[in-house]
């Protein structure tokens, strides 16, 4: 799949911004400009991501129909979990940074809507039968321990460590499961065609010369040649780095540098989440 | 709306029969020539006579080696567009219910007016049915020319798909596969119609005709004048040849 740039960007910031704001509204005890900071950043990973994913729309102007069909749709419900989340924790944020002292009950219930959101995004993917390599328990897994570990990093949390190296796991689970998926589907040119009962398939003359739609969107070969590489950078930098520099300080400055150390590697974490993902479309063209 | 019905009145659609199918594309170019000029946008290309030409096409016709064991290789052309399945999962994705199934006939089609054009239609979609025009923003699909076929301003000979229309060898037939008597369920029946990627789950409507068996092919055609014996002088110099 294409590792569209909008697409990484929406994964990526949403789920730290809501993992954070996750934790802000349940552990949180911060008053003033502190709370203002945190608050913000979590609201403002969550926003630019929910607005990053408008940029590849045909028409981001009908955006606001798809708040509409969420008795059938992830990307649906996925858009009415993160603006339920950000409406039901506005007072809690509000009133912790202006010290108001209004009560944080709504805080519960937007911290469970935050996981709701976040369990939604993942499902987007999850969901896709037609890729075998999300359509696995492991693609939610991995998109809750990237949204938990970084919300319990950029709130100092003392068990962001931990959750670090949960992510470590998750991610690790991810491409292990990952690599075995597109054969256990079992989807072949044989039965893309319905002519593998009468021998082994292969393309005589493609369908076209150049390239459409359906390639550049969903085969992406190019990027896997990296894959081993990159896959050891991303652990290293999304996880591995980030959780020594945690285990030495807990210092605004350290945390600070661990989050951006984790986002590089969340990014390329993510990038290749896309690029490894093989849609079965792929065998029309004798491509995966 | 994005739920599926639970049964549809109808379930229009293809049987295409790879055995008569020549792969000449007339079908894409009648498809994209009646999708360019009533229903929705039209078919958008992107620098045609450029060094990187692209368009939009709602069926498009792929041509397969097919390899059995002690046997000739036999090419298979094979039309791919939307099987307007039973269980269509670009319908259920659809965040803004653009996409839907019609109870009536099985069709499924996509309102442009709702589309907001994220692709997940197409990510959903196994078969490769859905692109997105790049010019028009919005996703095309295989209407199974829902404009033609209850068209009543047109001659009854030409109420079909526009590619079942055109083709010169007879190798698409449209029909209600619901109706175990139409002419593509008896079709689908007699040849042993299969669907594409059932481990989908998608429940296509369309079906494919497998092309027929060959007749058993000789090593070759030339092989019995190989085993020719001269006799009389022929012979004789053939004996006499081979020993200088």
């Amino acid at each position: 799949m294409h590792p569209a740039p909008s697409v990484l960007v929406f994964t990526v910031l949403s789920g730290l911004g809501f993992g954070t704001l996750a934790f802000l509204a349940l552990f949180a005890h911060l008053y003033g400009l502190p709370a203002l900071l945190l608050w913000g950043l979590g609201y403002g990973f969550a926003i630019v991501g929910l607005l990053a994913s408008t940029f590849h729309l045909g028409h981001p102007e009908r955006a606001w129909r798809a708040f509409s069909q969420w008795r059938t749709s992830w990307l649906s419900r996925e858009g009415i979990a993160a603006v339920a989340t950000l409406t039901v924790l506005a007072p809690v944020a509000l009133s912790d940074w202006l010290e108001l002292g209004w009560s944080r009950a709504p805080a519960t219930l937007g911290a469970a809507l935050a996981l709701v959101t976040i369990g939604t995004t993942s499902m987007i993917y999850t969901q896709l039968k037609t890729v075998p390599r999300w359509n696995h328990w492991t693609t939610p897994v991995q998109f809750f321990a990237f949204a938990l570990a970084g919300g319990a990093m950029l709130t100092g949390q003392g068990i962001a460590p931990l959750m670090l190296a949960l992510l470590a796991l998750a991610v690790m689970a991810h491409w292990q499961y990952g690599d075995r998926r597109f054969a256990e589907v079992g989807a072949s040119m044989g039965s893309a065609t319905g002519l593998g009962a009468l021998g082994k398939v292969s393309v005589f003359d493609p369908a076209h010369t150049a390239g459409n739609y359906l390639m550049r969107e969903m085969i992406f070969v190019v990027g896997r040649k990296h894959a081993a590489k990159l896959r050891v950078i991303a652990l290293v930098l999304a996880c591995v780095i980030p959780a020594l520099i945690l285990v030495v300080s807990a210092h605004p400055v350290a945390i600070g540098a661990a989050v951006m150390i984790h986002l590089i590697g969340a990014f390329a974490a993510r990038w290749l989440f896309f690029a490894e993902a093989e849609h079965v479309v792929g065998l029309y063209y004798g491509k995966r | 709306m994005t739920c599926l019905p639970a049964k549809t009145d109808k379930k229009l659609g293809l049987a295409i029969d790879l055995d008569t199918c020549v792969g000449c594309n007339a079908c894409v170019t009648a498809c994209k020539g009646w999708n360019d000029q009533g229903y929705g946008a039209p078919l958008s290309d992107q620098n045609p006579y450029g060094a990187d030409p692209s368009g939009t096409f709602l069926n498009r016709v792929h041509s397969y080696q097919v390899q059995a064991v002690d046997t000739a290789a036999v090419i298979v052309n094979l039309p791919r567009s939307c099987l307007h399945c039973e269980v269509a999962p670009c319908v259920t994705v659809c965040p803004t219910g653009a996409s839907y199934k019609r109870v009536e006939d099985g069709i499924v089609l996509v309102n442009e007016d709702a589309c907001i054009g994220c692709g997940l239609c197409a990510w959903a979609c196994p078969y490769g049915a859905r692109e997105l025009d790049a010019a028009a923003g919005v996703m095309k699909k295989c209407t199974l020319c829902v404009d033609r076929i209850y068209n009543e301003n047109l001659p009854e000979e030409d109420r079909e798909p526009a590619c079942v229309r055109t083709c010169p060898t007879g190798a698409r037939h449209f029909g209600d596969f619901a109706d175990p008597e139409s002419k593509v369920s008896q079709l689908s029946r007699a040849r042993g119609g299969v669907e594409l990627m059932p481990e989908m789950g998608t429940k296509p409507v369309n079906r494919y005709l497998p092309p027929r068996p060959k007749d058993t092919l000789q090593a070759s055609p030339l092989a019995p004048l190989l085993d020719i014996k001269a006799t009389g002088f022929a012979g004789w110099l053939d004996k006499m040849l081979g020993k200088i």
